[in-house]
C-alpha cells in the first residue's frame, strides 16, 4: 500500500482547473436562466405595447361608440405583474444594462396606459383612479420602501386604482418631461401626484386613502365597488 | 456584489475543491481500497497492547471489553489493560470482574483526563504494537488483524480504523452515521495521500516505537489523539487507513451532548492547528500542511460565514417586515404570489449550492459503498445534512471564541453530561 508523501503540485492545480470548471457551469446556468427571464420579459412588454397601441387605435377609430370594448381590453393586472417581475429583476439579477432598458421600456408603457386610461376614464365614465409614484433607490430615500408597500396595499383594497411608479433615476426624456411636469425634486422622494396634486413625503395609508376616496370618487372597497364598475354606459 | 457574497463564494469554492481533491483520488486509486470480508490468517501474530482508559463507564465498559476478548488473535499476544480513570460511579467494580481472565490487567488511578490513562498505561507496554479502545466502543472481532496487515509495510507507523455508529436510535445518532460513514471514505484518501491528521481514540493502532521516540501523549487540548497525530506527521511517521477494520462507537444521543462533544473536538483542532501552525504550507510536510490542515481551517471558517450570511438575510428580513408593518400593519392581506417560476431563484449561489451539497453527497455516498458494498440513499443523509446546516455554527463559533479566550472543552464535562443523563 503506497502512501503519496511528496507534495504533488500537479494533483492541486488540476483539482483546481476542473473546481473552475464546475464554477463556470454554475455561472453560465444562471447566466442562462437570467436572460431567458429578461426575454420572457421583452416578451410580455411587446407584448403591453401592441395592447396599447391597439386601444389608442380602436379609442380613436371608434371615437366614443364602444366604451365597453375598451374599458375591457384595460391591462391592469399584467401591468403589475411585469412591475414586480423588473422589480425582481433588478434586485436579483442587478442593474444590467438590459435590466435597465426594460425599465425604460417599462416607464414608457407605463406613461402611454396612463394617457390612454385617464381619456377613457373621462370619457366613458368608468371608476378608476390614478396614482403617479415616484421614487429613487433605498440609499436616497429611507421612506420609499414604506411608501411602496402603502400603494401595493391601497391597489389591492382598490383595483381600480392605477399606480404607476416612476424611478427618479430614469434616464428617460418622457420620464424627466413627467418629473419637470409635476416639479418633483429628488430631495423631496417619495413624491406622491393624485388628480394633478403633489404630495411630497411619506403618505400613510389612512392619509392616502382619503385622498384617495375624496378626489376620485372611490367611495366603497372592493365587494361593492365591484357592482359598481360592471354597470357601464 | 457586497464582502460577504465575496466570502461565501471564496469558501464555496475551496469546500468544492476538496471534495474534488477527494474525488480524484479516489477515482485514481480506488482499486487500492482493500474490503476483506472472509476471515485471514497473518503469517505471524506480532505482540499487541490494547490500553481501556475509562471514566465514569459503568454501563459500556464491559461490552467493551468483552468486544476485545472476542477479537479474534492469539490470546497470548493480546493484552488489555483497563486503567480507571478515577471514576465515581460502579465502573471499578465491573471491571474487576474481568480481573480472572490472564491477559487482562486493570489499575485505578486518580482522575487526571484520559492523556493521563494513556500515558500510565504506555509505561508498563512491552508489546511492540500498542492501541487505545475508549470505553464507549466495541470492536469488530477481525478488526485486529485486519488491521496488524498494514505494519507488513516497514514504514507504516500508525493505522486507523473504520469508525461506525453503533446502533443509532434517533435523528441525531441517524445524522451523525451518515456523517462517520462520509469520514470512513474521506480517511481512506488522505491515507493514500499521507494526510491523516488524526489517529482516532478508538482502536487506533500504533508501533510502541512511535512513543518511544516521541515521547507519551499530551493534554493537547482534550484531543490528544489529533496531537499525537501531528506530531507524528511532522516527524514524517506514516499512518495508515484500514477501512474494512470496523469499529462500532456509540455516538451522543442528544443535541446537548453532540454540542460538548463537537466543542471539544473543534476546539481541539483549532488549538492543536495553532500548535502546530509551523506546518502550514511546507512542502515537505506535503498533504497535511497544504490540504488537510487547511480544509479543516475553510470548513471551519465556511460554517461561520455561512451563519453569518443567515444571520444577515434574518435582519434584512425582520427589517424588511418592521417597515411593513409600520406602513399597513398587522393586518395587511397581501395577496399571494401565485407559482411563477420567474421568481425562482436562478443566482449563481443557488448552483454553486447545489454543487457543493452534490459533492457532499457523493463522498457520503462513497463512503457508505466502501462499507455496505453498495450506494445506499436514507434519511439519515438528510438529518445530516439538515442538522449540521443549523446547529454545527453555534459550536463552532463557541469553539472559536473558547480558542481565542484559551477556555478549555472538558472531556470530563461530556462523561459528567452523559452519566446524569442515562
Amino acid at each position: 500500500m503506497q502512501t503519496q508523501k511528496q507534495f504533488d503540485w500537479k494533483r492541486y492545480v488540476i483539482v483546481f482547473f476542473i473546481t473552475m470548471g464546475l464554477f463556470l457551469t454554475a455561472f453560465y446556468i444562471s447566466d442562462y436562466f437570467s436572460s431567458k427571464k429578461l426575454n420572457q420579459l421583452q416578451g410580455i412588454q411587446d407584448k403591453i405595447s401592441i395592447d396599447i397601441l391597439s386601444s389608442e387605435t380602436q379609442y380613436s377609430l371608434l371615437s366614443e361608440l364602444s366604451c365597453k370594448n375598451i374599458s375591457d381590453s384595460t391591462l391592469s393586472s399584467e401591468m403589475s405583474e411585469l412591475g414586480n417581475k423588473l422589480e425582481w429583476s433588478q434586485k436579483n439579477i442587478g442593474n444590467t444594462d438590459e435590466v435597465n432598458y426594460l425599465r425604460k421600456y417599462y416607464s414608457l408603457l407605463e406613461i402611454k396606459d396612463y394617457l390612454l386610461m385617464k381619456k377613457i376614464s373621462s370619457r366613458c365614465g368608468v371608476k378608476s383612479a390614478f396614482v403617479l409614484y415616484f421614487y429613487t433607490t433605498a440609499q436616497n430615500c429611507s421612506e420609499c420602501e414604506k411608501q411602496g408597500i402603502v400603494l401595493s396595499s391601497l391597489r389591492e383594497r382598490y383595483p381600480e386604482l392605477r399606480v404607476y411608479s416612476f424611478d427618479f433615476s430614469t434616464d428617460l426624456s418622457a420620464v424627466k418631461a413627467m418629473l419637470d411636469i409635476y416639479k418633483i425634486k429628488d430631495t423631496a422622494l417619495p413624491a406622491v401626484v393624485i388628480d394633478d396634486e403633489r404630495l411630497t413625503g411619506f403618505q400613510s395609508v389612512e392619509a392616502l386613502e382619503s385622498r384617495i376616496k375624496q378626489s376620485f370618487k372611490l367611495q366603497e372597497p372592493i365587494t361593492t365597488t365591484k357592482k359598481a364598475t360592471s354597470v357601464k354606459k | 456584489m457586497n464582502i460577504l457574497s465575496w466570502i461565501i463564494y471564496i469558501l464555496t469554492f475551496l469546500s468544492v475543491y476538496v471534495q474534488v481533491f477527494f474525488l480524484i483520488t479516489f477515482i485514481e486509486r480506488r482499486k487500492h481500497i482493500l474490503i476483506r470480508d472472509k476471515r485471514i490468517e497473518l503469517k505471524e501474530y506480532p505482540g499487541v497492547t490494547v490500553i481501556v482508559p475509562c471514566y465514569n463507564e459503568e454501563k459500556t465498559i464491559a461490552g467493551t471489553i468483552n468486544s476485545l476478548l472476542d477479537l479474534d488473535y492469539p490470546k497470548d499476544k493480546l493484552r488489555i489493560m483497563v486503567i480507571d480513570d478515577g471514576s465515581i460511579d460502579n465502573t471499578w467494580e465491573v471491571i474487576q470482574e474481568f480481573e480472572k481472565f490472564d491477559n487482562i490487567e486493570i489499575f485505578k488511578k486518580e482522575n487526571g483526563g484520559k492523556y493521563t490513562a494513556l500515558n500510565f498505561a504506555l509505561g508498563k507496554v512491552t508489546t511492540p504494537f500498542l492501541g487505545c479502545l475508549d470505553a464507549d466502543s466495541f470492536v469488530d472481532s477481525q478488526a485486529l488483524k485486519r488491521i496488524m496487515t498494514y505494519f507488513d509495510e516497514k514504514d507504516t507507523m500508525a493505522v486507523a480504523p473504520s469508525i461506525i455508529v453503533d446502533k443509532p436510535k434517533n435523528i441525531i445518532q441517524g445524522a451523525q452515521k451518515a456523517e462517520y460513514d462520509m469520514a470512513i471514505y474521506n480517511k481512506k484518501m488522505l491515507a493514500f495521500l499521507g494526510g491523516i491528521h488524526v489517529t482516532p481514540g478508538p482502536f487506533s493502532i500504533f508501533r510502541k516505537k512511535v512513543f518511544d521516540d516521541l515521547g507519551p501523549y499530551r493534554h493537547a487540548h482534550n484531543t490528544e489523539d489529533q496531537e499525537i497525530a501531528l506530531r507524528m506527521q511532522e516527524n514524517h511517521y506514516t499512518i495508515e487507513h484500514c477501512p474494512d477494520a470496523y469499529v462500532y462507537t456509540s455516538v451522543p444521543n442528544s443535541v446537548k451532548k453532540l454540542y460538548r462533544q463537537r466543542l471539544r473536538w473543534i476546539y481541539g483542532f483549532v488549538r492543536n492547528a495553532m500548535d502546530y501552525r509551523r506546518l502550514f504550507f511546507k512542502k515537505r510536510y506535503g498533504t497535511l500542511a497544504f490540504f488537510t490542515l487547511p480544509s479543516g481551517i475553510i470548513s471551519v471558517l465556511s460554517v461561520v460565514f455561512l451563519f453569518a450570511m443567515i444571520v444577515y438575510n434574518f435582519i434584512n428580513f425582520v427589517i424588511h417586515k418592521i417597515v411593513e408593518i409600520s406602513a399597513v400593519g398587522f393586518h395587511s392581506s397581501f395577496v399571494s404570489m401565485h407559482f411563477d417560476f420567474f421568481f425562482f431563484n436562478t443566482k449563481t449561489i443557488v448552483f454553486v449550492s447545489i454543487i457543493l451539497y452534490t459533492s457532499v453527497l457523493t463522498s457520503l455516498l462513497l463512503g457508505r459503498r466502501m462499507l455496505e458494498g453498495k450506494f445506499r440513499i436514507s434519511f439519515d443523509i438528510f438529518y445530516f445534512m439538515i442538522i449540521y446546516s443549523l446547529i454545527a455554527p453555534f459550536w463552532v463559533l463557541k469553539a472559536l471564541i473558547n480558542a481565542t479566550r484559551d477556555k478549555e472543552s472538558s472531556w470530563i464535562l461530556e462523561r459528567e453530561v452523559k452519566t446524569v443523563k442515562q
